[in-house]
């Protein structure tokens, strides 16, 4: 069903798509006696858009949870660039390279944009506690290169007027270009972004499409990310998982799935007997 | 000057001293209180504990020793030797990082996402235990604490100052105690350190990530068990330094515990979640209890600093519930 690829291909847009970077093998989660997930196994390949589409209450967080470490499934295993995944906790799946967004957003409410956006470097950081009080060359050192590579981010996702600004004083569209900011700022193998454009505007919407487009493009970087919008769905992403009621019932290319019977079925509703 | 306005002013420096000290007990409570929610009962405890400790190390006890003896008949007290301050402090602070550790690990990595009620009950049983701890592990006398602080009125300062009484026969310069100017010098210090470490580190970064939100901490790769150790390790410092100055100035005795109960109305003032509100709060806390008990002490019969400090705290309660420095309270409806 999901055999490993290893080959790549080259997309008409001219991106290449290399080789299976994470797997869901037979990914089943219950809460108590409800089950979230039920026995869903697919692939996500290194430099794609990968979109997890679905009605509401058909898992698609719960997946990317699950993907993140904050959930662990009862059955099912994660294969993460060629091995299996032991379990692991949130904070030890993120320093493996797999950085996330919330659909609610977690930012660091109190701290400035910059100071958040550092955050996100905690991987890249090396020098222990005392070495950065004694051996202050090596740590500031280090520190000035992560400021460059945030600095970096921070231009490309055009924040830079608001730096030094607590994000507690954002609004909302802002907010979630900031926690975009915080997660690539990781330089993450996979980033899993969590309904990205939930309660935007038009606008706000075409300026994180484009974002996330061009994070991909240029960076290179591999993305999951879950969206209600079919639309930005179809026109964001290379493959697509589609979920209901805790079911894989789709997976293929957008125009696939479009055409697919189940897929249609549960987006415009048919009789459940 | 006349002698009243003289008198008044030794009193403000002793009382700007006095509120350093209740200062820094302040600063351990807002320390975890910032980074974990948690209102630290036994804070004061830990100061209490750390100092005994301190003293234990440098007079070479034998830790536990009517356990000991008890139970095997023997009749240990000491190793005979005696341990330079700086080690034994350095051997303290190793015990506060390992027992910061067994806090975590044995009682609030259990408690994780608990009502704050529930973590409040469970730093007072930590109080207690901690208390009996040390009784079991140091004994129960009042020890002498030496590590080498000045003590004692500044004659420098008394010899110095005297031309300020502007001809004033009576006045011979101002009396001030070496030990609280050392104080007001530690704890200036350790608030800069304090400062430095949130801002410029990135363990400080982190902790601040943690104490602002925990599932965006982990989202980033911060592990929740370490900044908690790492908290209350800082925690653990800051009780061995306000430990040392107050086992210093009134010996190491258990009703230094107490001091937790002063530290109370400091965070009322300042904010349960600003430093330079612990300091601030220590400060008027400090002045305004000695120049009460000075201006209006005599008409109502003295003994006003025993609850000055609390009705003032009141006062905040009624009238800033935050504090001067602490976070809006906003409710949204």
């Amino acid at each position: 069903m999901n055999d490993v690829s290893t080959d790549s291909y080259v997309t008409a847009d001219g991106r290449t798509i290399g080789p299976t970077v994470m797997e869901m093998r037979n990914i089943t989660l219950r809460f108590g006696g409800v089950k979230a997930i039920t026995d869903i196994s697919f692939d996500i390949r290194e430099g794609e858009i990968r979109a997890i589409i679905g009605p509401n209450g058909a898992g698609k967080s719960s997946m990317l949870n699950v993907i993140s470490g904050f959930y662990v499934p009862q059955e099912g295993e994660v294969w993460y660039k060629g091995k299996k995944r032991p379990q692991m906790k949130p904070y030890e799946v993120a320093r493996q390279g797999i950085a996330r967004t919330f659909q609610n957003i977690a930012l660091f409410e109190g701290m400035s944009v910059l100071d958040n956006v550092m955050t996100g470097r905690i991987r890249q950081m090396k020098t222990g506690l005392f070495a950065q009080a004694i051996w202050k060359g090596k740590a500031e050192a280090e520190e000035m290169a992560n400021r460059e590579a945030v600095e970096r981010i921070i231009d490309f996702l055009e924040i830079q007027h608001i730096r030094k600004t607590p994000v507690s004083r954002l609004p909302y569209g802002l907010k979630k270009r900031v926690e975009l900011a915080r997660a690539l700022a990781a330089e993450p193998s996979i980033l899993l972004l969590d309904e990205p454009m939930a309660g935007m505007n038009v606008e706000e919407k075409e300026d994180m499409s484009r974002f996330i487009l061009d994070a991909n493009d240029e960076f290179g970087t591999t993305i999951a990310l879950i969206e209600h919008d079919m639309g930005v769905v179809m026109d964001l992403s290379d493959r697509v998982v589609v979920m209901d009621y805790g079911k894989k019932i789709g997976d293929g290319t957008p125009d696939e799935v479009i055409n697919n019977q189940a897929v249609i079925d549960a987006y415009l509703g048919v009789a459940h007997d | 000057m006349s002698d009243n306005i003289i008198f008044g002013i030794e009193v403000l420096m002793n009382g700007l001293m006095a509120g350093v000290l209740y200062a820094l007990v302040a600063l351990g409570f807002v320390l975890i209180y910032k980074a974990s929610g948690i209102f630290n009962y036994a804070q004061g405890v830990m100061a209490l504990f750390s100092a005994l400790t301190l003293v234990g190390i440098m007079q070479g006890q034998v830790p536990f020793a009517h356990l000991i003896n008890a139970a095997l008949g023997t009749d240990l007290h000491h190793f005979g030797w005696h341990v330079p301050a700086v080690l034994a402090i350095l051997l303290t602070m190793a015990i506060m990082v390992l027992l910061a550790f067994c806090v975590q690990k044995f009682v609030f990595r259990h408690l994780v996402n608990q009502e704050p009620i529930i973590l409040f009950m469970a730093t007072i049983g930590l109080a207690y235990f901690l208390e009996g701890f040390g009784d079991l592990m140091w004994g129960s006398e009042i020890k002498k604490m030496s590590v080498g602080l000045p003590q004692g009125g500044s004659f420098w300062i008394e010899e110095n100052t005297q031309w300020m009484g502007l001809g004033n026969e009576n006045f011979f310069g101002f009396f001030l105690d070496k030990l609280d100017l050392v104080a007001t010098v530690i704890a200036i210090v350790l608030v800069v350190v304090l400062v430095l470490f949130s801002q410029y580190t990135k363990q400080g970064r982190a902790m601040r990530a943690v104490a602002d939100d925990h599932q965006a901490a982990l989202s980033v790769g911060i592990s929740l068990n370490f900044i908690w150790v790492m908290v209350w390790s800082v925690a653990g410092f800051v009780a061995l330094v306000a430990g040392i100055v107050w086992g210093t100035k009134s010996g190491v005795q258990f009703s230094l515990s107490l001091i937790a109960l002063k530290a109370l109305p400091v965070l009322m003032l300042g904010g349960f979640t600003s430093i330079p509100g612990a300091i601030v709060g220590g400060l008027i806390i400090g002045v305004g209890e000695k120049l009460f008990e000075f201006s209006i002490g005599p008409m109502v019969g003295g003994a006003t600093e025993n609850w000055f400090a609390y009705v003032l705290a009141l006062l905040f309660l009624v009238f800033r519930p935050q504090g001067l420095f602490g976070e809006k309270i906003i409710e949204r409806v």
